[in-house]
Formats: structure tokens, C-alpha cells, sequence
């Protein structure tokens, strides 16, 4: 009773902040912009290079392809000169090609100024490749027509994973995943320093005195910890509202560019899609919205893990997070050092996730996902790739165990260091709280 | 009117590691009584009000309130405490915050409103209801405080130094406040380091140093413990015969101060005056404040942190 008195202030107090709403509504628009903004900055900003060609041995004449960023000139004229005009920066590299035999392996030389990066470089090796395996061909005889339709990839996947006949994409698994995984880094991060932040501030301010005279400091803390999760869920909510009515109202009439969750990012993701085609892959999209599935991956059990994982990795967090800013006192150092040892493993999740992202069946990512301190991330990156149930229900126990755990120890820790004034707290110190009767 | 304990405390004890806070400390308050908790900076004051508040669970020894052994969950709403240190929420409005503290302490929103709206009426308080926190003057916060402490009426009061900060005006209104609620049967504990207020206020004292009592009783009988016979005559003609069976400390021509042996000694020095046809103006035992009586104890007991005059 006294505890909802609690966590409906905490609550109010919070969702009433103007900054709340401002990073409600301003955030879906960051992440997005971030997502265009860089995918864009990736395309376009990149200086187009120029390349000059060399080549003494007359075959590969014009046969090399411009891209946006690479442009090429071929010139005859004396290397020495070149080089001199590479270092006066007309040019960004200077590609030499002695005469050669096609038949031996050859290690060409390439000059430039500044290093050319793997993309221009892996790219500029495949075109030589090819074109040396194209004149071998023709020097064997084999006619060009009929070694492309030889040669041409004929194998792609489609994933039929457990016993369902449901087929997935691991691309738009990927990117559920790491959309889930990023979103529950920031909201342990955020929503847990909030929760660090409401303590020290009640106790540097000496309001925790009275309020612990009138209800028992874990009934303090646990209204603190649950009306800051109902902040959390009610700004998932209000985004998740957002996103479908984006969804509805105006993705129809988006015929470019502008992707707002993973669905849309996979229209992107798919090359040469233009005009009448797009629009018929967007409405295919929303159909597989409305029906809750986007090949494969069920968007409402998606859902319903991401807001299990949420809690269940909040809650985890958040007593820890409690305990850490009971300890502080007006030192600001002090809440520094103490919250690194509890960021640490939320920072090490994230890492675990980019490992698990690439291959989901891991060790590490594994464990990872059952080991309750990282788990909340990294499961949540996983459960797009369909993990086995046995993972599952032990990561959801673990889970469970965990935070009834950290809250139990966070509680002890709380209640006593709430009050203490003055002097630093030792670690010693805390350990001897943790085995305190009562 | 019979005297009711209303709030026992026997044979408390509570340590910090090895440091004993609240050594052994044994007292009853009665029910309507102003008890005033006195000793110096360090003393076991504020643990022990700590645990008369459930904040602090004893390591031994029994608090009854009102009879029942205390529970922290069960009791909590009998007790208003305002501590030394005071907080309250920065952001939250006047009135707001008030509201908030009441139904910590079990009200419901309505009957919390109405009580907030009459001592805010009370206390001369009703522009700042919408006032933040934050604007408040240190004067003004202390009597939002004393509002949210007594608002839901509690039968044990507890108030740890509750006029720093007020001005002459304000402290006036907040002590006739403590006299009316004691009037009407609330049990106050009082604790302060200033004495002239304990003498004006509190019935009972106790007196902790190095977490132990070092003594109790009413003002009246502490002070009758620790007075040291001294007298004073002031009379209306020229005193030609000075006593000479009481040492004289002062002799003026129209006054004496003389300390006493036994009971009977200053009749004789008033017989002889009498006697000898001079009028007497005034009589009066010189009793020790209770500032006197507390530096000579706690400088007798050997004490790490010194008793801070005021």
C-alpha cells in the first residue's frame, strides 16, 4: 500500500519531466537519423579517388569499372614522373603494371599517399583477377558467353530451422536482434543510472531519514524500482504506438529512403528495388506487420521477450544500481568508481552480443545468454535466430534467480548505507552489511 | 491525573562494528509528557531515536510503546519523527510534498488534503502551495517539515533540534504548537543541545554521553540533585550584622550570597535579618541550569568528543 504511495511518485515525478517527454518523442528521430545519417556519411562523404593506371602490359586498358568513389585514368608516361605528380596530389594512387605472363602468379606494385582503405583496395584485386581469369579463358579457348552461364552462382539459402517449416532470413533476424540488443544496452544504462541518481540524490538531501520512518527502506526501494520500470515501459509503449501508426498511415506513401524499424530497413537492404516494385515490397512489409510476422520472425513473441528481458535485466540492474548509490555520499568519485564495477558487465553483454550476433550457436554466446548478468542482452540478440527452448527456459530461471538475488543483497546494502553519513564506505564494510541479521 | 507510560524503553543496546552507539540505555516516558534526549554531539542520540523510530533495529534490549513490544511496521504510524538533518524533494511542490509525506504515513488522499489545507492555514503557509521546494527559505522548509511531521497525529512525537533555523517569531508559533499537542496527549521527545529551551519546554530529561545514561528525572529534580545550597538575600536598609555560622560568597551592603550546610541554615540567616528590623526584599535559592549541571557531568566522564556550550 505505502509502496504504490512510493511508486506513484516516482512515477509521476518522472514522467511529468519535460526531458522525459522531449527524449521520448527525440529519440525514435536520433536513432533514425543516426541510421540514415551514417549509412549516407558511409555513401557519400567518402572524397572520390582518383587511380591512375599504368599498365605496360596493355590488358587492362579501359577495362577497369568506375564506382561512385574510384575513378580511373590510364596514362603512358614515364613512372618516375608519375610518382612525382602522386606526390603533388594530383592523383590518389598510382596503380603500376609491368609487362607480364598471365600465367604466373604476379605481385603488382600500388603507390599512394595515404592508405587506400580495404574497399578500394579488395575491390581493384577482384577487377584484376577477373580480368586476367577472362584472357586466360579466352586464351584457352573457352568461349566468354558460355563460361558466365558456367560459372554463375546458382546456390542460395533459405533457412528451415527446427521442426516448424517456417523459413527465416538471417539477415532480418540480424537486425531484429541488434535493434533488441542495442535498445536494452541503453535502457539498463539509462533507466539504472536514473535509478542510482533518485537514491544518492534522497540521501545526499537527507529526505531518506523520514521517508524510512515511514516505510521500511526495501519498500522505499522497490517502489523506487518499479515505478522507474513503468517509465520504461510506458516510453517502449509509447514508441511501439508510434511505429505502427508510422507504419499505417504513412508508409505507403514513403517510396524512398526513410526506413523506421527493421522491416523497412530490409526494403534497403534489398539492391536494385525501384519504383512500382518497392511499393509493392512495402505493402507485402505491412501485410506481414499487420499479420505480426516478417519472414519468419514472429514481431509479437519478439515483443513479448524484449519486454521480458527488459524487466527481468532491469530489475537485475537496478537494485545493483540502488545498492551503488546508497553507498555514495557527497563524493562524486566515489559514485564513479562504485558504478563502473556494475557497468562493466553490461558493457561486456554488449560485446558478447556482437559476438553472438555473428554466430548465435557459440559458446560464449551461449552462456552469454544464460549467465543472468549478461543475459538480458545477449538472449534478446538471439531470440530472432530461434533458440533452442532448453536455452531458453534456463536463461528465463537464471534469470529470475538472479534478480531475486541482486535485489536481496542490493536491500541489505541499501538499507544500511542509506544512512550512513560522512565517512567513506570500504568494501570491507559492505561485505559485513551483506551478512547482517535484519 | 494519573501517569501512564506511555513509551518504555529497557536495557537498549545497539553497536557498529565495535563501536557501542547505545549502550545499555533504560527510560520511561509518560503519556502527554515533553521528555527532552540531551547530550552532546556523538552521544547515541540520534541511534537511539533511530531505533524508537524502526529505523534502526536494537541489538538488544526492549522498546514498549504503549505498552506493546515496538514494531517498526505495525507502529510507524504513531510516530511523527522529524530529524536533525531534514530533506525533502527539491522539485516537489508545497503542497504536494506534504500531501505525499501524509500518506507515507497511512492517510488516505482525502483526509490528507484536508489536514494539509488546515495547517497550512494554520501556520500561515497558504501562498506557498504551489510553491517548489526549492524556493522555500530555510525558516520556511523547517515549517513545512514540522507540518509533515504532525499531520497525521501521531501519539509519539519525536523532533531532534526543531527551531534551528527558525526566527524568534516562527520558533514562538511551532512551540506553542508542541505545548498544545502535548496538552491533548501526545507523548514528545525533544532533543536538543540547548538547554534554556529545555528548561522552558520539557518535563523530563535524560541525559546520554558515550551511549550511556548518565542521569534522568524531572527538571525539577535534577536540578534539586545538583544544587549546591546557595542563597541570596536582598533587604531594604543597610545589613550591619553578617551571619557568620553559612560561608558568605558575596557581601554586599544591601545583599548576601551564602551557601548552606543543612536544610534549616538559611531560615536563620532570614530570623536574623528579621531580627534586626531590616525588610526583606527578596529570597531565592541560587538553583545550577541545567547548561551547569551538563558541562560539569559530561567534562567529569571521559568523553572523546567535548560537550559543545551554547
Amino acid at each position: 500500500m505505502k509502496t504504490s504511495v512510493i511508486l506513484k511518485r516516482e512515477y509521476l515525478s518522472r514522467v511529468k519531466k519535460r526531458s522525459f517527454i522531449l527524449t521520448t518523442l527525440l529519440l525514435p528521430i536520433l536513432f533514425i537519423v543516426f541510421i540514415f545519417g551514417t549509412s549516407y556519411l558511409a555513401t557519400k562523404s567518402t572524397r572520390e579517388k582518383t587511380v591512375v593506371v599504368m599498365d605496360e602490359s596493355g590488358l587492362f586498358n579501359q577495362k577497369l569499372t568506375p564506382t561512385s568513389s574510384i575513378k580511373y585514368e590510364y596514362r603512358q608516361e614515364p613512372i618516375g614522373q608519375l610518382k612525382e605528380k602522386l606526390y603533388n596530389d594530383s592523383f590518389t594512387a598510382l596503380l603500376y603494371i609491368p609487362k607480364f605472363d598471365i600465367n604466373q602468379k604476379q605481385q603488382l606494385q600500388i603507390f599512394s599517399n595515404e592508405n587506400l582503405g580495404t574497399e578500394v583496395e579488395s575491390s581493384l584485386n577482384n577487377q584484376l583477377n577477373d580480368i586476367v581469369r577472362n584472357e586466360r579463358i579466352k586464351l584457352a579457348g573457352i568461349d566468354e558467353s558460355q563460361y558466365k552461364t558456367a560459372s554463375q552462382d546458382m546456390i542460395s539459402f533459405v533457412n528451415t530451422v527446427g521442426e516448424e517449416q517456417k523459413t527465416s532470413s538471417s539477415e532480418i533476424a540480424s537486425i531484429v536482434g541488434t535493434v533488441s540488443g542495442v535498445l536494452l544496452y541503453f535502457f539498463l544504462l539509462l533507466y539504472g543510472a536514473s535509478v542510482m541518481r533518485s537514491v544518492m540524490e534522497e540521501k545526499t538531501n537527507r529526505i531518506a531519514e523520514i521517508i524510512v520512518s515511514s516505510v521500511k527502506p526495501y519498500q522505499l526501494m522497490l517502489g523506487k524500482i518499479i515505478g522507474v520500470a513503468l517509465v520504461g515501459l510506458t516510453q517502449v509503449v509509447i514508441w511501439i504506438v508510434f511505429i505502427i501508426l508510422l507504419g499505417v498511415v504513412a508508409m505507403p506513401f514513403l517510396k524512398g529512403g526513410m526506413a523506421m524499424d527493421p522491416a523497412q530497413a530490409q526494403i534497403l537492404a534489398q539492391p536494385g528495388m525501384t519504383g512500382a516494385g518497392e511499393q509493392a515490397a512495402v505493402s507485402g512489409i505491412i501485410n506481414q506487420i499487420m499479420s505480426g510476422n516478417i519472414q519468419g520472425i514472429n514481431l509479437v513473441s519478439t515483443l513479448g521477450w524484449f519486454v521480458f528481458f527488459f524487466l527481468g535485466g532491469y530489475f537485475l540492474y537496478a537494485a545493483l544500481f540502488a545498492a551503488v548509490g546508497s553507498l555514495v555520499n557527497e563524493d562524486q568519485q566515489d559514485a564513479q568508481q562504485f558504478s563502473t564495477i556494475i557497468t562493466m558487465p553490461i558493457i561486456f553483454s554488449f560485446l558478447i552480443m556482437s559476438a553472438a550476433l555473428k554466430d548465435p550457436q557459440s559458446g560464449l554466446a551461449v552462456f552469454g545468454s544464460i549467465f543472468p548478468l549478461t543475459s538480458p542482452i545477449v538472449m534478446m540478440a538471439r531470440i530472432p535466430f530461434d533458440v533452442p527452448a532448453s536455452q531458453l527456459i534456463l536463461s528465463v530461471v537464471c534469470l529470475i534467480i538472479g534478480f531475486v538475488l541482486t535485489t536481496l543483497l542490493a536491500a541489505k546494502i541499501y538499507r544500511t548505507g542509506i544512512l550512513m553519513y560522512g565517512k567513506k564506505i570500504t568494501f570491507k564494510e559492505v561485505g559485513k552489511w551483506l551478512f547482517q541479521k535484519n | 491525573m494519573v501517569k501512564e507510560i506511555f513509551l518504555s524503553i529497557k536495557d537498549l543496546k545497539k553497536s557498529f562494528g565495535s563501536h557501542k552507539a547505545v549502550d545499555g540505555i533504560s527510560f520511561d516516558i509518560y503519556k502527554g509528557n515533553i521528555f527532552g534526549l540531551l547530550g552532546p554531539n556523538g552521544a547515541g542520540k540520534s541511534t537511539l531515536l533511530r531505533m524508537i523510530t524502526g529505523i534502526f533495529h536494537q541489538d538488544s534490549g526492549e522498546i514498549l510503546l504503549d505498552g506493546q513490544p515496538f514494531d517498526g511496521l505495525k507502529h510507524s504510524d504513531l510516530i511523527g519523527y522529524m530529524p536533525e538533518e531534514r530533506g525533502l524533494y527539491k522539485k516537489m511542490k508545497v503542497g504536494e510534498h506534504i500531501l505525499y509525506l501524509a500518506r507515507l504515513k497511512g492517510l488516505n488522499s482525502e483526509e490528507a488534503t484536508k489536514r494539509a489545507k488546515f495547517w497550512i492555514e494554520k501556520l500561515q503557509m497558504s501562498s506557498w502551495w504551489n510553491k517548489k521546494v526549492e524556493d522555500l527559505s530555510k525558516g520556511m522548509s523547517q515549517k513545512l517539515q514540522f507540518v509533515a511531521t504532525v499531520i497525521h497525529e501521531p501519539k509519539l512525537l519525536i523532533l531532534d533540534e526543531p527551531f534551528s533555523g527558525l526566527d524568534p517569531v516562527n520558533a514562538n508559533v511551532i512551540k506553542d504548537e508542541i505545548f498544545r499537542l502535548a496538552k491533548e496527549g501526545t507523548t514528545i521527545i525533544f532533543s536538543t543541545h540547548r538547554m534554556e529551551q529545555v528548561e522552558e519546554i520539557c518535563d523530563n530529561i535524560i541525559l546520554v554521553n558515550l551511549g550511556k545514561k548518565l542521569l534522568d528525572g524531572s527538571v525539577y529534580d535534577v536540578k534539586q540533585q545538583f544544587k549546591e545550597h546557595v542563597f541570596s538575600v536582598n533587604t531594604q536598609n543597610k545589613i550591619e550584622n553578617y551571619p557568620d555560622f553559612v560561608s558568605i560568597l558575596e557581601k554586599g551592603t544591601h545583599n548576601i550570597t551564602f551557601q548552606t550546610k543543612d536544610d534549616l541554615e538559611p531560615n536563620m540567616v532570614l530570623s536574623q535579618l528579621i531580627a534586626q528590623q531590616n525588610p526583606i526584599l527578596r529570597f531565592q535559592e541560587h538553583l545550577p541550569s541545567l547548561n551547569e549541571i551538563f558541562i560539569k557531568l559530561v567534562n567529569t566522564t571521559p568523553t572523546a568528543r567535548p560537550f559543545q556550550t551554547v
